[in-house]
């Protein structure tokens, strides 16, 4: 007994040596821009991991603008509707693809894993043109359009393979008991759906939030331009000045939403939220 | 409480398939019956449109004689039990109970106490806060069961309900679910691929085989006289021997010797176009040991003399199993039997002859033992249509 104790406690020691290097890994770069932010332009290059002189002059600066504002309003916006749309439509779909059998399925199922895998860069500029003939250039819909095409797959796969966990029987056992195919569906099957509906949220958001190619590429003023485009024509006072200051704190500005977001809805991102329903 | 009729109902699924051929049953009201089947037999779909979750192709329901073909099943007012349990898991047991009482908008004083009332037949007062997920196997069927009995519905639908617990626990519930049904006199369908669950539970059995009903009546019934080949297979356990015999100048020849034919016999089989070639069957239980056997009735019988092959003694009987090299019997239904999972101990399909003989028997295996067979309770089939030739009364 006790040797087998031995090995599971160097396992697990080994085990956390190698998940906090991982997460050292992924996380030293974050603390860096971190650090960048809080940093004052003269020691900005003194190579020291904490800042020797606290400052919040970059976040000053990103604010005072109004540049940096309205991009973070236009991502916000853009990310927010483009998700809802995505994720509702995904969900009506996923549904349809995990619950009922209709011609064409399977197609469906493989044009929009297609869509998904598709280089998103060849479709630059034949959309360019599109948005700039259809006077879409440069507007919330010449964004949200694309995002939602993009997002849909992501959506309807994440969000049916949640509904394939719920056991059909759940539904009949409603409609058994008294309800109708509506009451059905939200107290039964939507709250069981939830963790999906949130989870596909989440990345679809992510994804909208982080997109850079198409934002660049669909935009050229203030009027849609998101943060992370905004965040790239920083420009110091002057020829001179290092902008470095600045797009640190904006860099840090525009994460903390995400961290926000994954954070609030971490506990219903659980699976087996549909355990005990059925045996087993 | 509630009659249901199935007048003529058929089902057939878009893909051309017929699941159910022309279902007539009358079900009387606070009646248990059971559909009994192989499975893919439409036991599971009849049952489901009684519900309702499936629609019926071609005939007509009755429910306490209103016609119901087009009611959704929550306006149809019968609580169904499923295999599966499919208890809400984001509910707890109160509230998995109390569900169709919210839904049906009744006051909390009235839900409060119907679930209780529900609980305590049920033994589940303890595990009312619970999540369906903290339950045992047992629990969670108990509390599908609470859901249906809660509201007082006109019929209860039960799609094998057991067949997710363990021996053990089955045969628990099962006299559970038959005290339940009595004490509360709701008309059942309960539906099982189980010969033992149909026999010990209902009042009436249904053996369906493809979409067809083969038989209908009271377990004993079905298991004395079944009409065909199929419900005599099916219902018993361990199943019916089935032999190859050929009819010559008024006697059976089978592997096991001659068999000479009663007057009653000859005249039916003489009168009847059928045909020479026959199935005979014979349950385990009407062999004996011959040296066991009043010296009276033993020329009623006929006394083989074989070499068990296994012999086992279960304390109340002695099962003896003997190898039957030629003379098996050979038809579709047989074949079907033996194909489906329940019944592996089918002599056509194994080639072996069952028997149950007393347990003072000293038969040993690899000894050349005597068996007599009581002819009184042979049965005859008629290979071509399965059909049960019954003898002419007199």
């Amino acid at each position: 007994m006790a040797a087998f104790g031995e090995v599971t406690a160097g396992r697990k020691w080994r085990w956390g040596v190698l998940d906090a290097l991982v997460i050292a890994l992924a996380l030293v770069p974050v603390l860096w821009i971190v650090s960048l932010s809080f940093k004052t332009p003269q020691t900005l290059t003194d190579g020291r991991f904490i800042p020797r002189e606290w400052t919040l002059e970059n976040y000053r600066t990103i604010f005072t603008t109004g540049l940096f504002t309205r991009a973070l309003i236009n991502s916000i916006g853009i990310a927010l509707i483009a998700t809802a749309i995505a994720v509702l439509l995904g969900l009506l779909a996923a549904y349809a693809v995990a619950r009922l059998n209709f011609p064409g399925k399977r197609t469906l199922v493989a044009v929009s894993l297609l869509i998904a895998m598709f280089p998103q860069v060849s479709l630059v500029s034949p959309l360019f043109e599109i948005e700039r003939r259809l006077g879409l250039f440069d507007t919330w819909p010449g964004l949200i359009l694309p995002y939602i095409t993009f997002a849909l797959p992501l959506a309807i796969y994440t969000q049916s393979a949640f509904f394939r966990q719920i056991p059909w029987d759940l539904e009949k056992a409603a409609k058994m008991d008294g309800a109708t195919q509506g009451q059905a569906f939200r107290k039964v099957i939507a709250p069981l759906a939830a963790p999906g509906v949130v989870t596909s949220a989440i990345l679809v958001f992510i994804f909208c939030w982080n997109d850079f190619l198409f934002a660049v590429s669909l935009t050229s003023t203030e009027a849609s331009r998101t943060a992370p485009v905004a965040l790239s024509f920083f420009t110091g006072e002057s020829q001179f000045e290092d902008p470095t200051g600045s797009i640190s704190a904006a860099a840090v500005v525009i994460t903390i939403p995400i961290v926000i977001f994954v954070l609030l809805f971490q506990r219903r991102i659980v699976s087996g939220l549909t355990a005990g329903a059925v045996k087993g | 409480m509630a009659e249901i009729v199935l007048d003529h109902v058929s089902k057939k699924f878009p893909d051309g398939t017929i699941a159910v051929d022309n279902f007539n049953l009358e079900i009387r009201d606070g009646e248990f019956v059971i559909l009994v089947g192989p499975s893919g037999c439409g036991k599971s779909t009849t049952l489901n449109m009684i519900a309702g979750l499936e629609d019926i192709s071609s005939g007509d329901l009755f429910i306490d004689g209103e016609r119901v073909n087009d009611r959704a099943p929550k306006d149809r007012d019968i609580a169904m039990v499923f295999q599966s349990y499919a208890l809400y898991p984001h509910m707890s047991v109160r509230e998995n109970m109390s569900f169709p009482l919210r839904l049906a908008k009744m006051d909390k004083a009235t839900i409060e106490q119907k679930v209780n009332e529900a609980a305590r037949i049920l033994e589940l007062e303890d595990l009312l806060d619970r999540k369906p997920g903290a339950l045992s196997g047992g629990q969670r069927q108990r509390v599908a069961m609470g859901r249906a009995i809660v509201r007082n519905p006109k019929a209860f639908l039960m799609d094998e309900p057991l067949s997710n617990l363990d021996a053990k626990l089955r045969v628990q519930m099962r006299t559970q679910v038959s005290r339940l049904q009595r004490q509360l006199g709701t008309t059942t369908v309960y539906v099982t691929h189980d010969q033992t669950e149909a026999m010990t539970l209902g009042d009436r059995v249904v053996v369906m085989r493809a979409g067809r009903i083969q038989q209908v009546g009271e377990p004993q019934e079905l298991y004395d006289h079944p009409q065909n080949l199929f419900v005599a297979g099916f219902i018993g356990s361990p199943a019916m021997n089935f032999l190859q015999v050929t009819r010559v100048d008024g006697q059976l020849r089978s592997a096991l010797g001659e068999i000479q034919l009663s007057d009653r016999w000859r005249q039916t089989l003489d009168r009847t176009d059928t045909p020479e070639e026959l199935i005979l069957g014979i349950r385990p239980e009407h062999f004996e040991d011959a040296s066991l056997v009043d010296p009276q009735v033993i020329s009623a019988g006929l006394v083989f003399e074989r070499t068990p092959e296994v012999v086992e003694s279960m304390g109340s009987d002695k099962y003896v199993y003997f190898r039957l090299e030629d003379g098996r019997a050979a038809s579709t239904e047989l074949d079907e039997l033996a194909a489906d999972a329940g019944v592996t101990d089918l002599s056509a399909a194994t080639g072996q002859l069952v028997t149950r003989l007393s347990a003072e028997s000293e038969v040993r295996e690899g000894r050349p033992a005597r068996v007599w067979v009581n002819l009184e309770k042979m049965h005859l089939f008629n290979p071509t249509d399965g059909r049960t030739i019954t003898p002419d009364e007199s």
